[in-house]
């Protein structure tokens, strides 16, 4: 008790608990740095190999302390690297992968706030069995719907086209979607809507002026998830585009197999960087938003 | 000229009766008080007044018109609810002017009209507001005044006072009583309050387990209670209810009852009780305050007996005292000024104003 009073630095906990004791601290965040260090271990490793000459990685292997540096790699990652006879580097994959997760994360975002409103303000006979048939999606393997898209596709003509992923993606989005926007819903009182309602507002106006107010935290949740899911989706990319229309994610495979036997880790490795930046971006923007929209409990 | 005309109405969700048969006639600028317990059913038939639920069977009126199936938009209502639902993210002025936007209601009348309802709830200072920002009875406030802007023929008020403090709330129902006369429009009020029900209405339903047990003016629903539900619930502390055998020797109707001691006490029976007594059981309902304390050089008051009754509780309020006595094998509570009022252990000779008393029939429990 006297000991954990004379030590100023030990801060109480939002929960009232207390560390007790300069060794309990030092041990919490000795194995905290310990796993932070593990799990950044691969990203430093790649960041390094991106700045490190070709030859030099071959002769020390890749996990190395560098002895060169040098931006080539990223150059050459992104406009000159020859993948299937053509030398463009990424960028073209890149902006697919843009082209794709923009609109596929608005509009799954988009419907899945109409789902949610529908399916938490104007329930009907079923809605609550046809909401349990979304939310089934959440936990549907990709892998399982790979055939009927790749059929439906086939017939609409949108195979290995970037229109193809949006529409793959924003359906396949719509159980998470549905799920966040409806179980937020759930939270603004009726009588808002049945005030509205009185005060001669109809369903889109209800949505447009009260809901969509209330709604940034969870479309920051939203908004987020769909754009870091779809960005980093690979699956679909590589089944159902090839060549010049994959995204990023997917192209990053035909880089390691590119034909030669000289493996380019440094160019792949700025690559992956590369195909890595947009979510990461994302994260460090939204990241406390994303938190915050998470926990946050009913709106009084 | 607005009145309100509900008849016959049903409400069922699925097997479940909610409203089994309501009629209802509010006169133009009468102010309704729907009152009972929690799962009467007066929500509902606010909420099927409002349009916000879909009627069963039955009709509903507004003025002549019928409007079960009008749009809550179009039944020219406004609806002040127990939450106050009032919109969260935009200021109190646009609370306000939301019903006239969505109308598209001329931007020069919605300020003039916010300006006039400002005014008189003097809300002025608080239009820029948001909800958040506001106590309690600022937020009242401000759901009375989305109400009263849009003029509408029909006021609704669901529980409007419950979330207040005590005090608040004695406040607010003071504000609102004023409001309605002021503005003189038909009013239907729910609330689970019994004080805010008598104090505020022109008439009470008395609901319970979806039927309107007793429409009727308040003083007429405290002094001759139809039944013994609505004895028991108009109220506090509840009317005593004495089981007693009545005899008609003599060819005066009299009341026998046991009494804490093994004996019988004969009570003469008085007032409009006496014309409709028959012999036979029956229960016998006497309002605390009808009890008091007899003293031994006094008369008896005309209608009124005494009897011996020990006492074994006695709760002071500071206003009035409580004290629960005992008679045959019943706790019986009465009402005593402080200085009248009687000590624990004490066996008091209790006066009973009988014109009062009110009897009610053993297996109909109607009153007789």
């Amino acid at each position: 008790m006297v000991e954990t009073l004379s030590i100023p630095s030990i801060e109480r906990q939002d929960t009232g608990g207390v560390i007790k004791g300069r060794f309990g601290k030092f041990a919490v965040y000795a194995v905290l740095s310990l796993f932070a260090i593990y799990y950044l271990i691969p990203l430093f490793v790649v960041v390094l190999n991106s700045m490190r000459d070709l030859p030099e990685i071959a002769q020390n292997g890749l996990i190395a302390w560098p002895r060169s540096f040098r931006l080539d790699a990223w150059s050459n990652a992104w406009s000159h690297f020859c993948v299937g006879g053509t030398c463009k580097g990424m960028q073209g994959n890149f902006y697919n992968s843009l082209k794709m997760t923009i609109p596929a994360t608005l509009f799954s975002t988009i419907l899945g706030a109409l789902n949610g409103y529908v399916l938490s303000k104007w329930r009907f006979r079923g809605s609550e069995v046809l909401f349990g048939l979304v939310t089934l999606g959440v936990f549907m393997p990709g892998q399982i719907s790979l055939l009927p898209w790749s059929f439906l596709l086939g017939k609409v003509g949108l195979t290995n086209s970037t229109y193809g992923l949006i529409l793959v993606h924003t359906i396949q989005g719509l159980s998470f979607t549905t799920l966040f926007c409806r179980n937020y819903y759930v939270n603004i009182p009726d009588d808002l809507i049945k005030a509205a309602r009185i005060d001669g507002a109809g369903f889109w106006r209800i949505f447009h002026k009260i809901i969509l107010p209330l709604s940034p935290p969870i479309l920051i949740v939203t908004v987020i998830w769909q754009f870091t899911g779809i960005w980093n989706e690979y699956l679909f990319g590589v089944v159902f585009t090839s060549g010049q229309e994959q995204p990023i994610t997917a192209a990053l495979v035909a880089l390691s197999t590119n034909g030669t036997n000289v493996r380019n880790y440094d160019v792949m490795s700025a690559a992956v960087l590369i195909g890595a930046l947009p979510p990461l971006l994302i994260y460090l923007v939204g990241g406390k938003y994303f938190v915050r929209g998470l926990t946050q409990g009913a709106i009084k | 000229m607005t009145s309100l005309t509900i008849s016959n109405l049903h409400k069922n969700y699925g097997a479940v009766q909610v409203l089994k048969g309501i009629n209802l006639h509010a006169n133009d600028g009468e102010f309704i008080a729907l009152v009972g317990p929690s799962g009467c059913g007066k929500s509902t038939l606010l909420a099927m007044i409002a349009g916000l639920e879909t009627v069963t069977s039955g009709e509903i009126r507004i003025g002549d018109r019928l409007v079960n199936d009008v749009a809550p938009k179009d039944r020219d209502i406004a609806m002040v609810f127990q939450s106050y639902a009032l919109y969260p993210t935009m200021t109190v002025r646009e609370n306000i002017t939301f019903g006239m936007e969505s109308r598209n209601v001329p931007k020069a009348v919605q300020d003039a009209a916010v300006a006039r309802v400002a005014a008189f709830l003097q809300i002025e200072p608080l239009l820029k507001r948001k909800p958040g920002q506001l106590s309690g009875g600022q937020r009242q406030r401000v759901a009375m005044g989305r109400a009263l802007v849009r003029d509408p023929a029909l006021f609704l008020f669901d529980e409007p006072l419950s979330n207040l403090d005590a005090k608040l709330r004695v406040e607010m129902r003071t504000e609102i009583k004023k409001l309605h006369q002021r503005v003189g429009k038909t009013t239907i009020y729910v609330t689970h309050d019994q004080v805010e029900a008598m104090t505020l209405s022109s008439r009470i339903a008395v609901m319970h387990q979806g039927e309107v047990q007793q429409f009727d003016e308040p003083q007429t629903i405290y002094d001759r209670p139809a039944n013994m539900f609505v004895a028991g619930f108009m109220g506090s502390p509840a009317m005593n209810f004495i089981p007693v055998d009545i005899t008609l020797a003599n060819g005066k109707p009299e009341v026998v009852f046991p009494l804490a001691d093994g004996s019988t006490a004969t009570l003469a029976l008085a007032g409009i009780s006496a014309q409709n007594a028959r012999s036979g059981a029956a229960i016998l309902g006497v309002r605390p305050e009808h009890l008091s304390r007899h003293h031994a050089h006094e008369q008896y008051k005309p209608g009124s007996v005494v009897i011996a009754a020990p006492v074994e509780v006695v709760e002071p309020t500071g206003a009035e005292t409580m004290a629960i006595m005992r008679i045959g094998g019943q706790e019986i509570i009465g009402r005593f000024a402080p200085d009248e009022a009687p000590k624990t252990g004490e066996t008091l000779q209790l006066e009973i104003d009988m014109t009062h008393a009110c009897l009610f029939d053993t297996a109909s429990q109607q009153l007789i």
